[in-house]
């Protein structure tokens, strides 16, 4: 397990391991379906398909499924909008390969009863009368039925391959990640049982939910915690584990997103933010390093004394802000659940800085 | 162009200002900052806030939540101002929309339907319809005299997409008014006779199909929701169009709120594209959450390069940890800039005002009053395009 007492602020980064592929040591054995929340914009499909990198890595097949309607999955991974299909997004270190499902709750509708009625081309009918939609927007609870139960066919879903002489039966997917809706309504959206109470006792919904819930209440899931060090996501984190725990859903770990390293030792940051900082000894350094003079092109004043000046107000400023993070990092290590921390990536999000981010959940643990 | 906020806050006429944008950009505190500010110059106004972070929420005296406007303590009242704070409930603003719709019996029985209940606290689209039904009753009762808030600042939900506040409300009616449901309600009604016998076997095939998948039970919940709505359907309607016409009459507002980010960028061009061809009136851009510097002038190169030679020489650590902090900080304030100045390309005409982010959450009276202050701060330097 990663560490779940205090750490302190500087980068905890575990020695890679070296076991055969197959046999990661990770945080999360046995789990296969990996449930990614957060408060808006902190980083959830980040995240997720970093986390679906990692899990893939060393010759694995995940699949990383989003259920927004918002096609998050083909703008992270620069490809065309996602069909309802799974389709091969990219391919992980060591040979892994990484599937995109962008759920459509009307499509898995019309799935349910293609499988269960055999419908035919009554399906259009249905979808003609305005039934369809009915169903999948304001019949309480259906349409996250459908959804969690979309990606809850994928993770049970088996395949029969060749192994030499013998017939092997295997998962299709070693492992499915879910990026799933904010902490603001994941308990509801994960609590289908709970949503579908009024809703016929026998059926196929029904029968769904309860299995779904199963699922999701086993050791085979985890749901994953996203948030960056301010005060709002990290409550929202810290009331997220409460309701999940209480409708007992298997909380699973915390990822620290946007994470910024300090650029000074914790007593300089200390007198930082207190003003206190050596100010000749400020100027000296810019002297030194040639810097502070009247900019001739911009005539800026970027003398050394007003140079000095506004380099302490930043760093007073910085200073509060790791201050603040510390806190933060504080409540959020309270909560007793393994951490990873993801640093902020100063050029933004593209294929190349998911690998990064995959690397370090792998060498953290959380993979 | 810069925005001119207190001219905007000081104007009589200015009304009904509504905050909007994407989730988390800050708009609960440009809206709550804008209520201090204006009440502290004179304004009598009211803030309906909806989801305010628990802190800041305090600090307004908005710890209980009984969806009525109380009044906030701390404001300067000397100008004559006032300031009044609620946060919205959203099912009890429902519940309270039946109750002054319906008989007592009927009211009731609706609250107690679990279709409605369903609809009322889960359903996309219910909290901004809330908020928009609320932002009528404000306006109705400065109107009838019952208050004199002489201004109303709203905050609109945290969805994901701006234009989710201006599309709910009718995209709610529509499904409510949607085809399938009606042809559960009465059948009959859901077109003309021959069309009606030309559809009755795929509505029964429909509604077989749906008992099936559903149960019974909430089909009839659904069937009697409607029949206890019908009557009142109408006014509902009327209502929520009456509120949007609100939103175009003189006096009305609105401020988009982004963050410096792509995606709230690309949220508030959709917004002010939209407000235009609805002829609502967009008072400016807030560009919230900006890193500035004291010290434009060093680049993040020259930064970081000095701080390297430091160093190299082994001296000045300090001061080459200084020169990293700014560095890093250009470094994000070029990038924002960048997409800021996009944004402004696009959109010429519309007036920006900037906010700083501050190194802490805003969650007191003194912060609101930081970021009015930073609203209000004239001849900002607009963005470089
Ligand atoms: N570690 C990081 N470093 C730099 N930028 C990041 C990092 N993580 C996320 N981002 C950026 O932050 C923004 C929000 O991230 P993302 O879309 O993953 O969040 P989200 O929680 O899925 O948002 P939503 O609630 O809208 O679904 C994106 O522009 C993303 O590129
Ligand atoms: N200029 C700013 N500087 C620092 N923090 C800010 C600033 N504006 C907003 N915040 C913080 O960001 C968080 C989200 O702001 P909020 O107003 O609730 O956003 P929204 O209502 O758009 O979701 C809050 O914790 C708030 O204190
Ligand atoms: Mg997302
Ligand atoms: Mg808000």
């Amino acid at each position: 397990m990663a560490s779940q007492g205090f750490r302190t602020d500087s980068a905890r980064r575990r020695p890679a391991r070296s076991l055969p592929a197959g046999q990661r040591e990770t945080d999360w054995p046995g789990v296969r379906l990996h449930i990614v929340t957060g408060k808006g914009g902190t980083g959830k499909t980040t995240a997720a398909a970093a986390l679906a990198l990692a899990l893939a890595s060393g010759g694995h097949r995940t699949l990383l499924a989003e259920v927004e309607g918002r096609q998050s999955i083909a703008r992270l991974f620069d490809v065309p909008p996602l069909p309802y299909e799974e389709t091969k997004v990219a391919v992980a270190p060591g040979g892994g390969e990484l599937y995109g499902l962008a759920v459509d709750p009307k499509a898995a509708l019309l799935d349910y009863l293609e499988m269960f009625y055999r419908l035919g081309r009554a399906g259009r009918m249905l979808e003609k009368i305005g039934a369809v939609d009915f169903a999948t927007t304001i019949a309480p609870g259906v349409r996250d039925v459908l959804l969690t139960g979309k990606v809850y066919e994928a993770v049970r879903r088996r395949e029969t391959i060749r192994d030499g002489g013998a017939e092997v039966e295997r998962p299709v997917y070693d492992a499915v990640v879910m990026d799933a809706p904010p902490t603001g309504r994941i308990t509801r959206f994960l609590n289908v049982n709970e949503e579908v109470v009024g809703l016929a006792k026998v059926g196929p919904i029904r029968n769904q939910a309860n299995s779904i819930m199963t699922l999701m209440r086993s050791n085979l899931t985890a749901v994953h915690l996203v948030s960056v060090l301010e005060e709002m996501p990290v409550q929202e984190t810290a009331d997220a584990v409460t309701e999940l725990e209480q409708i007992g859903l298997p909380v699973g770990g915390v990822f620290v997103n946007m994470v910024r390293e300090p650029f000074l030792p914790p007593s300089a940051l200390e007198a930082a933010t207190r003003g206190s900082l050596d100010r000749s000894e400020v100027l000296d350094g810019l002297a030194a390093a040639g810097l502070g003079r009247r900019s001739r092109a911009t005539g800026n004043d970027t003398s050394h004394a007003a140079l000095a000046t506004a380099l302490l107000e930043e760093a007073a400023g910085h200073g509060e802000r790791v201050a603040m993070e510390h806190t933060e990092r504080g409540e959020l290590l309270s909560l007793g659940r393994p951490t990873y921390e993801l640093p902020a990536l100063a050029g933004g999000i593209d294929l190349g800085a998911l690998y990064q981010l995959a690397g370090l959940l792998g060498e953290q643990g959380a993979a | 162009m810069t925005l001119d906020i207190d001219t905007l806050l000081d104007d009589p006429a200015t009304r009904i200002l509504v905050c909007c944008g994407s989730g988390g950009v800050g708009k609960t505190t440009t809206a709550a900052a804008l209520g201090v500010r204006a009440a502290e110059r004179g304004r009598r106004v009211v803030v309906l806030t909806i989801d305010p972070a628990r802190r800041l929420a305090q600090s307004l005296g908005l710890a209980e939540l009984d969806n009525t406007p109380r009044p906030v303590a701390g404001i300067d009242t000397s100008a004559g101002g006032a300031l009044h704070a609620m946060m919205l409930d959203m099912k009890r603003t429902f519940d309270e929309v039946i109750e002054g719709h319906a008989t007592p019996e009927k009211a009731s029985q609706i609250l107690e339907n679990p279709f409605y209940q369903a609809l009322s606290s889960s359903f996309a689209g219910t909290q901004e319809y809330m908020a928009m039904e609320k932002l009528g009753q404000l306006r109705a009762q400065a109107d009838a005299g019952e208050h004199d808030w002489d201004l109303i600042v709203v905050d609109t939900p945290p969805s994901r997409s701006a234009l989710d506040f201006l599309d709910a409300p009718q995209r709610l009616g529509s499904f409510l008014d949607g085809r399938f449901i009606r042809v559960l309600s009465a059948p009959a009604k859901a077109g003309g006779r021959a069309y009606f016998k030309v559809m009755s076997a795929a509505i029964g095939t429909a509604t077989g199909l749906m008992t099936k998948l559903l149960g019974a039970q909430v089909l009839k919940d659904v069937q009697t929701f409607v029949a206890a709505l019908d009557t009142m359907f109408g006014g509902f309607r009327e209502r929520a169009d009456a509120t949007y016409r609100l939103l175009q009459a003189p006096g009305t507002a609105f401020l988009v709120v982004a963050a410096p980010e792509r995606d709230a960028l690309r949220e508030a061009s959709y917004f002010v594209e939209r407000l235009e061809d609805e002829g609502m009136p967009l008072a400016g851009l807030v560009l919230n959450r900006v890193h500035t510097g004291p010290a434009e002038g060093l680049s993040a190169e020259r930064a970081l390069t000095a701080a390297e030679d430091l160093d190299d020489a082994g001296e000045h650590a300090l001061t080459a940890g200084l020169l990293r902090i700014h560095a890093d900080r250009m470094r994000l304030s070029e990038r924002e800039k960048a997409v800021a100045s996009r944004f402004v390309q696009a959109h010429p005409a519309v007036e920006v005002a900037q906010v700083p982010a501050r190194p802490q959450d805003v969650h007191d009276l003194d912060g609101l009053r930081g970021v009015g202050a930073d609203l209000a701060r004239s001849g900002q330097p607009v963005l470089s395009v």
